[in-house]
């Protein structure tokens, strides 16, 4: 089974972002603190698309499917934008953005602390985003 | 959906968060505290009882502040935050940075000791 979300590139869509992740990841055994974090690594990785690729255009759109895949949960964020590989982010030092009293550059920090992997390939125009996270040890998927 | 309320108890400016502080209402947070700090707060709280949620864009506003808190003797404590929340602030380590406390009772007595 998977969940499928057309996000608008406003931040004003964030919050439908959250009620669907919260609905789509509710049978996969996660713990209440786990599925905020998810929800929260998600909406990380949108915004940013939002707000650097998209430069918040309403009329564009990003992809979003949650699924099941080799045993782990994958949430797999698509757009068409200038390709951002957060992979090849640097994350920055926290003093360092506490000191040039920088408001961004957190966000991606948080996405790698939360999602056990994450993968990007860009292709014909089309970025795809992975983050996956190992499913709780109790749950049977 | 963000709301902002203001009060003031003795000497320290309560801020309430209530509602999700994410990239699209971040900037209001901002706007409050910049206000708050303008008008001569020497003591800040924000009352988190009712943020149900807060993306690495309302941090940055906290972090923001920091330095400026520390350069002008401002003391800036949050309280009654709840776990979920909690946790994120502990995934950057904001916890060993910022002041968190239970509840408003704990915060009110920040400062207050001999």
């Amino acid at each position: 089974m998977s969940h499928k979300l057309n996000l608008s590139c406003c931040t004003s869509a964030l919050v439908e972002l959250r009620s669907f992740l919260q609905l789509s990841l509710k049978t996969y055994g996660f713990s209440e603190v786990d599925r905020h974090q998810l929800i929260l690594a998600v909406e990380e990785v949108c915004a940013n698309l939002i707000i650097h690729s998209h430069a918040c255009n309403p009329k564009e759109l990003i992809h979003l499917e949650v699924k099941e895949l080799k045993k782990k949960l994958s949430i797999e964020i698509t757009d068409k934008g200038d390709a951002f590989n957060l992979l090849e982010y640097e994350v920055p030092d926290l003093k360092k953005v506490i000191e040039e009293k920088r408001k961004g550059g957190i966000g991606i920090f948080l996405v790698k602390k939360i999602m056990d992997e994450i993968e990007f390939e860009s292709k014909n125009g089309k970025n795809t985003c992975r983050l996956i996270k190992n499913f709780p040890s109790s749950f049977e998927p | 959906m963000l709301q902002l309320e203001r009060t003031k108890e003795g000497n320290k400016d309560i801020l309430r968060l209530i509602g999700e502080v994410d990239a699209s209402n971040s900037v209001l947070l901002d706007q409050s505290m910049q206000e708050i700090l303008q008008q001569g707060a020497t003591f800040l709280l924000i009352d988190g009882n009712q943020l149900g949620y807060i993306s690495s864009a309302g941090l940055g506003v906290f972090m923001s502040y920091l330095d400026d808190f520390s350069e002008q003797g401002i003391q800036f404590a949050i309280f009654g935050l709840n776990e979920q929340v909690t946790e994120v602030f502990k995934i950057l380590g904001l916890d060993r940075l910022i002041q968190i406390v239970p509840d408003k009772s704990t915060a009110i007595t920040l400062g207050n000791e001999p």
